[in-house]
């Protein structure tokens, strides 16, 4: 009988080891191998929300999982205000800069370009949610080679726990979220749950840097 | 026994897979909220007032013995800037450079910008 149950939770860590945390990625890092950046640049992102603090949780949300998976990151509030200090404050036009100009600039190995699709709260038929989605695409500075492209969403809907209090719980918690969800930027927390999403090295997502220890560690193509 | 040993394994496979790094390789402090702050809350903390997180955020990494973040030294650099402590400005951005070899370009230009 024991046997038969460690045998269970044997199989299930194996299954759940091969699911979980090891997905393979079938992604081509061919261009991403070869470039080998050491630093990235994010430059401010475009905002295709209503929401005119999407890009600024972004841009505070976004060193960190790049920073913890090994790369160095420009300060990006410092790059924006050099934007700034050029004229550009659109990020449209920021977005158009030749790979050369910005390289000339900055000296970074690498550019990320951010785009946020959506930003803040959605309403359903009796509750709402926060949600924020991003994509990005990482391009090489050196011969403006694309060497990942992804996108990330978070919802501060994950995780919530419907059970008890029945029916008249149910709508009294979605009533208080619904309240909640319109005071202050509720955005910020869950951009930082997209921005991480986005950007922490994984399979299928960006490779480890220079400075993570698993740099050049990763099996794959 | 052997299936005792599997299990073990098993249990400590599971548990090391997904955690890895808990630590992180840096210290944050309040570097992500003093970015946010100066744009997203624009005016309600004072450049002098966010000097003063990220001073004492740096008194705390440097008792722990704990690296600061890319782009911190930098950020205090530019705050100190602002605020017309030029000389505090130029050494936090050189510190930058110290810490980080691959900011140097951009340091050097901000250096170069700061003592015109």
């Amino acid at each position: 009988m024991l046997n038969k149950i460690s045998r269970g939770v044997i199989l299930l860590a194996f299954a759940m080891l091969a699911t979980g945390c090891a997905t393979q990625s079938n992604y081509d890092y061919s261009a991403f191998r070869q470039s080998q950046p050491r630093s990235i640049l994010v430059l401010p992102p475009l905002n295709q929300s209503p929401d005119v603090r999407a890009p600024y949780s972004m841009m505070a949300t976004v060193t960190a999982p790049l920073a913890e998976s090994g790369y160095y990151v420009f300060p990006v509030a410092l790059v924006d205000q050099t934007f700034r200090e050029n004229g550009m404050t659109n990020p449209g036009e920021i977005h158009d800069a030749s790979p050369a100009k910005l390289a000339e600039v900055f000296g970074a190995d690498a550019v990320l370009y951010i785009t946020i699709s959506e930003y803040g709260a959605k309403y359903f038929l009796i509750d709402s949610q926060v949600i924020v989605s991003a994509s990005a695409r990482l391009v090489d500075l050196r011969n403006g080679q694309l060497l990942w492209e992804g996108k990330a969403s978070a919802s501060n809907a994950e995780g919530r726990d419907n059970s008890g209090g029945g029916v008249a719980g149910i709508l009294i918690s979605a009533l208080i979220r619904q309240v909640a969800n319109n005071l202050g930027d509720q955005g910020y927390p869950v951009a930082r749950m997209t921005s991480h999403r986005l950007l922490t090295a994984r399979p299928g997502g960006l490779l480890p840097g220079p400075r993570s220890p698993e740099y050049q560690k990763v099996v794959g193509n | 026994m052997k299936t005792k040993l599997m299990m073990a394994l098993a249990a400590s496979m599971l548990m090391s897979a997904c955690a890895t790094g808990n630590r992180g390789l840096y210290q944050w402090g309040s570097y992500e909220h003093q970015i946010y702050a100066m744009y997203a809350e624009g005016g309600k903390t004072s450049p002098q007032e966010q000097i003063g997180k990220l001073e004492s955020d740096l008194e705390k990494a440097r008792a722990a013995n704990r690296p600061l973040p890319p782009g911190f030294q930098a950020h205090l650099g530019f705050l100190y800037y602002q605020t017309g402590k030029l000389d505090q400005a130029l050494a936090a951005f050189e510190t930058e450079k110290l810490l980080f070899p691959e900011s140097r370009p951009y340091m050097d230009r901000l250096i170069t910008q700061t003592k015109r």
